[in-house]
């Protein structure tokens, strides 16, 4: 599918998936010309405090960071080659669990406020600007300690899959109109896709029918 | 086949909703993507076909062309497969692609090897000397997980829109043959695609199987059986693929399945190829731009 390369910004949020180990940084698949990267000393270790990066943090970046993991975090810097650092020092980014990635047009991800939307629907949701979107159950209560690699490996219940499945199918039926995607347009298309079965959204009809309507939703709550 | 990294996290959601029976688009084990079909695609070939399962793109062209027939079937053409690759992705261009190519080849020979998919005898002029010679030429536009399957949709309509020119072998009188092809163009003959079989591709994840993978479900599934089922349910031939083993029940299990999709998917198969034949010469084709 055409898909443009993600220029970074210095604030932007990004959703980004470990390609490579090195010695004191990771190497990550942000959708960019070159391979973004996350310095050791940008993370946040677990426990949450702040400690210099020693030499045992070096041998046991594996640990914490490996080939394949999806993380949450936010530009910090570009270098001069246009390769975009980024750094995970909040609690609210990080090493990301179960859920469902979504790969889509960075220019369709809206530029808003905030890219971390906990759903009415029932799910959350992350709009990366470089198009990566994730789609994960929201958290029962927000654990400040873990500090985000702790992963949750209990089954997902059935109905969180259901919202789950269906906002995802809903994104997709907003990219193939080319609709920007935010917390309100996804949020609109998913009710207007209730009445239809979670596998028939993604039909060429129900697709054009749902988006029309959230379309229209949308020029009513700006007019 | 390319492949997708995935965390575990990732492959962990994945394998639980198999195994609950709601995938991560809302399908259920036994559903199939949404599919779109078009004959008569590409315009100097006898017939010609593309299929899009969302992501996974088949173009299939076959060229009839006169040639000798085989020494053991002296009055049958055949069919001669051919897979090109390289248009996926980088690391499957040139020689890297010739690995999968081959490995779709032969698979598409062997489903092809039972004796009444294809009547080979209508594409006989002249027994050990003449007959028809099908080149079937498989393009992979692009890769989104169950490629056998598409490619044997895209076939099995490819060959129901091959249009082979009618000939007549005149002898004269000192027995040196001519063969003469018909003045009207559309006097041609058709084949008969009823036993012409479709491949099933199951996948193993968790404890349960799954029809038509995307592939980030390929990535967490071991194993996967290839079967290839005629319209009437009927097993020509069946593969194992993966590293992962296969427990004797599960195979049997997924024998069952692959039957009764596969029934299903040849009647859907066939009812849009009807549909589009009826429409005639007046379809509006979509092809590529669309």
């Amino acid at each position: 599918a055409l898909c443009p390369r993600y220029n970074g910004e210095i604030g932007d949020i990004v959703v980004g998936r470990i390609t490579e180990v090195q010695q004191k940084r990771w190497k990550v698949e942000t959708n960019s010309r070159l391979d973004s990267v996350l310095l050791l000393s940008s993370i946040n270790l677990p426990g949450g405090e702040l400690r210099r990066k020693s030499a045992e943090d070096e041998l046991a970046m594996r640990d914490y960071l490996q080939e394949g993991d999806l993380i949450s975090a936010e530009v910090q810097s570009i270098f001069s080659d246009g390769a975009v650092s980024l750094h995970t020092r909040s609690l609210k980014y990080g090493k990301l669990a179960q859920g469902v990635l979504v790969q889509v047009s960075p220019s369709l991800v809206k530029r808003q406020k905030t890219h971390f939307h906990d759903l009415p629907c029932g799910a959350s949701v992350i709009l990366g600007n470089n198009g990566f979107i994730w789609i994960y159950p929201t958290p029962e209560q927000k654990d400040d300690e873990a500090g985000g690699y702790t992963a949750n490996l209990e089954p997902v219940p059935l109905s969180d899959r259901e919202v789950i499945s269906r906002l995802r199918n809903c994104i997709m039926a907003l990219v193939t109109h080319k609709i920007m995607l935010f917390d309100t347009s996804i949020l609109y298309c998913y009710e207007a896709s209730l009445p239809h079965q979670i596998k028939d959204i993604l039909k060429p009809e129900v697709t054009e029918e749902i988006v029309l309507e959230a379309r229209q939703r949308l020029l009513d709550s700006e007019g | 086949m390319a492949s997708v990294m995935l965390s575990e996290a990732e492959k962990l959601y994945i394998v639980h909703g198999v195994q609950e029976d709601l995938r991560v688009d809302g399908r259920g084990c036994e559903d199939y993507r949404c599919a779109e079909v078009e004959t008569d695609v590409v315009s100097n070939t006898s017939g010609s076909a593309r299929v899009k399962l969302v992501e996974t793109d088949i173009l299939v062209g076959i060229k009839a062309e006169m040639g000798t027939p085989k020494l053991e079937k002296p009055d049958e053409g055949y069919l001669e497969f051919f897979v090109d690759c390289s248009s996926n992705s980088p690391e499957l261009e040139g020689r890297g692609g010739e690995e999968l190519g081959t490995d779709i080849a032969n698979t598409l020979y062997r489903v092809f090897s039972c004796e009444n998919s294809v009547d080979l005898k209508s594409l006989c002029i002249n027994p050990k000397e003449h007959c028809w010679v099908l080149y079937v030429d498989v393009l992979l536009l692009e890769c989104g997980g169950n490629i056998f399957d598409a490619i044997s949709i895209a076939v099995k309509a490819a060959l129901f829109n091959t249009r082979i020119p009618k000939v007549r072998v005149l002898e004269d009188e000192e027995g040196t043959k001519e063969i003469e092809l018909s003045d009207d163009p559309y006097d041609c003959i058709r084949l008969s695609v009823d036993e012409v079989p479709c491949i099933v591709t199951l996948s193993k994840i968790g404890y349960r199987h799954v029809v038509d993978a995307t592939l980030q479900e390929e990535a967490c599934s071991l194993a996967s059986l290839l079967i290839s089922v005629t319209s009437k349910g009927a097993i020509t031939s069946m593969k194992k693929v993966g590293k992962g083993s296969l427990d004797p029940e599960s195979i049997f299990e997924m024998m069952e399945t692959g039957q009764r999709v596969g029934k299903s998917l040849h009647i859907a198969l066939q009812k849009i190829l009807d549909e589009e034949e009826n429409l005639g010469t007046s379809r509006p084709k979509v092809g590529f731009l669309g």
